[in-house]
């Protein structure tokens, strides 16, 4: 069990990073626009 | 494909055969029936202003490298094809950079590279591929807004992670299988991740409460935060004493839930003021100025100034006030003043902005612009009352002070009966638990859910709320004022009433077809109307008379249409019919002669929209008392209130109301009703104004909800609670039955809470509640709210009524 020493702050270092990158993706607007981006991606770039 | 006689092209396959079919069932009048369709791709210069400095000092952000950028609102938007038809465009027009696209807003952010192309140039490709763009004017409004959209969002995703981790925690610690060491540690944790819920997402309850005090209100933050505040104190004390239970399960889940709500309503919220804001961005703000050269060029309305030369197009809005130089026309002044009919202004009249122009082109000389004109000064008086309003007080907020005052004298009596039966630490533990578990959490997140559903689902039927407390208030009984010309009547002229001879419309409306007089279109509408039933009889022969009439010729037969002063000149014999019918004819009228004898006559008039009267009795029903307040003459003022039953009883029926009259009749409505706190129920009271022109706008700001109608002038969008995207007032009534759907679901709320609040603060009392009860009880009377809330919103929206 003294394993939960290591595990507990690596397991809140995980959670903590996915706050933080959660975070950064609302500041920086991409969860402004869900529908869009969503679409474009279903395009095709063949003739680029 | 060859129709009416000439080649036609169309677009792709589905228009060509939507045509064909159109045609093929000999439905072709179709195309004289419809009204303001616009021929696809239709260019125009007015898209030269966008390269006017004026323009891009405001509208245009520029980067390094010589690259622009600017945000356009796209019409005609739809569907994904749209989104990729968009943006390939910058592979095929050159300059254009970058081109992104938010197909549920349609406002797209358009780059360009300055030395290659120019924004005109830009919108005038994007008109061309059918898209005709609007500059969207950057506000400060709207980028704070966005700014605290995104913070909420990001603190809702830190307290579902902190309210996550403690909830693995609580598992651990509730199972009760664990060792002493560990069980220190996750107590621990447990106060650290809470904690951080408590005072970074969960500070906003504090800063709530903290307003209210410092205003001496009350609020529902007050309680919560009293919740938050002791159940962290109590749990960190008693993770440092090494026993006791924590509380930071339940408080997490607590700050979750409520920041939940908040999020989706203020988001509700943006939408609906975001969708309004770019409605006005469709209204062009060119103006064609005339050079000194005597050339016309289009500028952006912020380029003119005191002293221009102005030109106003027939059927455009004056974009400035002025006096008018040259040229002779007809101008709706409805937005303004309220009057239905037109007025004829000529060499040496002044004109206004936000009228507009309905016959022929004029030029202007310019003695004011922007915000120096009348309805620049509205607009700003409109802000300024905008910003001092008093925000309505809810029921919820209502029930913050009975709320407050019941948790702390409750916990008061907790504390001092348990401390007389067993001791300081037993009282402590079971207050702690009792203002915990009697958290209005359930109060608290009800309103919000049940608003933002409703709210959403009416953006979809047309009906934009900006804010949610305003449903309240149309669910209640409130003292509701009219505008009459465009509110409660169609706006326009039209003709009310046909007397004699049915068989000669035919000849007239095909005769009036081709007159810009707004008496001549009216009379040519009688076709589309279904007044006559054969169509149009077109005539051999067609001569205008001035303004005062029309000379036609069909069959053989001379028609002679137009005044009692024309017949007079034409030596057409009137007595005889005025003994007849001109008795009790009202409003302007116009005659009709064939072969030199009068045979029928036509009563022109703003006719009352037909749902009017049906949607005015629904809303008499559910106990709303109608006034009429109007800038129009008594006569056509009396008539419509006449027709709809207004002025009776208590309401009453204003004409020649000027906008200050409209804001304080409205004041002395809410005055009246809410001035003497003696009579509690009066004070209920609000005041809801509806209208859609400028000189509404200042009362649309003073009442407590203002509700502005389609086809309505930008102060009064700008001033209301509530704009409507659809003309006339069902979509009045279909807000009200769901404003009373949201109301009634609230209440359902309410009473439940207030039944398990009850219930739970019994059990604490008596000292029954343990932490584990307690953790159970709240999420699930919170998620039965939530489900009330949200399953009672799925439900249809007419039927709502009941939930």
């Amino acid at each position: 069990m003294g394993v939960l020493f290591v595990v507990i702050p690596i397991a809140l270092l995980l959670a903590g990073l996915a706050v933080a990158a959660f975070m950064w993706m609302a500041r920086s607007g991409q969860l402004d626009d869900l529908e869009s981006p969503a679409r474009r991606m279903l395009f095709d770039d063949d003739d680029r | 494909m060859r129709a009416a006689g000439r080649e036609e092209q169309f677009c792709c396959t589905g228009c060509e055969a939507a045509r064909a079919a159109i045609l093929g069932c000999g439905l072709d009048r179709y195309y004289e029936m419809r009204e303001g369709a616009e021929p696809v791709g239709v260019v125009d210069d007015r898209y030269a202003a966008l390269d006017d400095p004026a323009f891009a000092e405001r509208y245009v952000t520029a980067h390094a490298g010589g690259l622009c950028e600017s945000r356009l609102c796209l019409q005609g938007v739809h569907c994904v094809a749209c989104l990729w038809l968009l943006e390939k465009l910058p592979r095929h027009v050159a300059g254009l950079v970058s081109l992104e696209l938010d197909l549920g807003r349609s406002v797209a952010v358009v780059r360009w590279d300055a030395a290659a192309t120019t924004l005109s140039s830009v919108a005038r490709s994007l008109a061309r591929f059918g898209y005709p763009p609007h500059p969207v004017e950057p506000s400060e409004a709207r980028s704070a807004r966005s700014r605290s959209e995104k913070r909420q969002l990001a603190e809702l995703g830190a307290a579902a992670a902190l309210m996550g981790n403690v909830m693995l925690l609580a598992f651990a610690l509730y199972s009760g299988e664990i060792e002493p060491t560990y069980e220190r540690l996750f107590r621990w944790l447990s106060a650290g991740l809470g904690i951080a819920s408590v005072a970074w997402p969960g500070r906003v309850f504090f800063r709530g409460a903290w307003a209210a005090l410092r205003a001496r209100s009350w609020h529902l933050d007050a309680p919560i935060a009293i919740a938050l505040a002791v159940g962290s104190v109590a749990g960190l004390v008693n993770v440092v004493r090494g026993s006791g239970e924590i509380y930071f399960d339940s408080l997490t889940m607590l700050v979750l839930l409520l920041l939940i709500g908040r999020w989706l309503q203020a988001r509700q919220q943006h939408r609906a003021t975001e969708a309004v804001e770019l409605l006005f961005s469709l209204t062009p703000r060119s103006v064609r100025r005339v050079e000194d050269d005597g050339s016309v060029r289009e500028v952006p309305a912020e380029a003119v100034s005191r002293g221009d030369l102005v030109e106003v197009l027939a059927e455009r809005s004056v974009p400035v006030d002025g006096v008018i130089e040259s040229g002779r026309s007809r101008f709706d002044e409805s937005a303004l003043t309220g009057e239905s009919a037109p007025i004829e202004r000529g060499d040496g009249d002044t004109v206004a902005a936000g009228t507009t122009n309905l016959s022929s082109v004029v030029r202007v000389r310019v003695t004011a612009s922007g915000r120096e004109t009348r309805i620049g000064r509205i607009l700003e008086t409109v802000e300024r009352l905008s910003r001092s309003r008093v925000p309505l007080i809810g029921s919820a907020e209502r029930l913050a002070k009975p709320f407050v005052l019941t948790v702390v004298g409750l916990g008061l009596v907790c504390l001092v009966v348990h401390t007389l039966l067993s001791g300081v630490e037993t009282a402590v533990e079971h207050t702690v638990a009792l203002v915990i578990v009697v958290c209005p959490c359930a109060v608290s997140i009800a309103t919000p859910l049940a608003t933002s559903f409703a709210i959403g689902r009416l953006a979809t039927r047309g009906i934009l709320v900006k804010g949610g407390d305003v449903l309240e208030a149309l669910a209640g009984s409130p003292a509701v004022v009219f505008d009459k010309t465009g509110t409660l009547t169609d706006g326009r002229f039209a003709v009310r009433e046909t007397v004699g001879d049915a068989s000669v419309w035919g000849v007239v409306a095909a005769a009036e077809a081709g007159v810009a007089h707004p008496v001549g279109r009216a009379l040519a509408r009688l076709v589309k109307r279904g007044v006559v039933d054969d169509g149009w009889v077109v005539p051999e022969s067609v001569e205008v008379m001035s303004s005062r009439g029309v000379v036609a010729v069909a069959g053989g037969d001379e028609f002679v249409i137009g005044s009692k002063r024309l017949m007079r000149e034409r030596g057409i014999a009137v007595d005889a019919w005025e003994r007849l019918h001109g008795g009790s004819a009202v409003g302007a009228r116009v005659l009709v002669a064939r072969n030199g004898e009068l045979v029928a006559e036509a009563r022109l008039g703003d006719a009352t929209r037909p749902e009017s009267a049906a949607s005015l009795s629904e809303l008499r029903g559910f106990g709303w008392e109608a006034s009429l307040a109007s800038g129009d003459a008594p006569e056509p003022v009396a008539r419509v209130a006449d027709e709809l039953g207004l002025g009776q009883g208590c309401g009453q029926a204003a004409a020649g109301v000027t906008p200050e009259g409209k804001r304080a009749m409205v004041e002395a409505l809410r005055a009246g009703d809410g001035g003497s706190d003696a009579d509690a129920g009066a004070r209920d009271r609000r005041v809801v104004f509806v209208g859609d022109g400028v000189n509404d706008a200042a009362a649309l700001a003073a009442a407590d909800v203002g509700v502005a109608v389609h086809g309505g002038a930008e102060a009064s969008m700008a001033a209301a609670d509530v704009y409507l995207n659809r003309g006339g007032l069902g979509p009045l009534v279909e807000l009200v039955r769901a404003a009373r759907g949201v109301t009634s679901r609230v209440r359902w709320c309410l009473g439940l809470a207030a039944t398990y609040n009850a219930l739970a603060a019994g059990l604490a009392l008596a000292g029954l509640v343990s932490p584990v009860v307690a953790a159970v009880l709240m999420p699930v009377s919170s998620l039965t709210v939530f489900s009330i809330a949200v399953g009672g919103g799925r439900r249809g929206l007419g039927r709502s009524e009941g939930a």
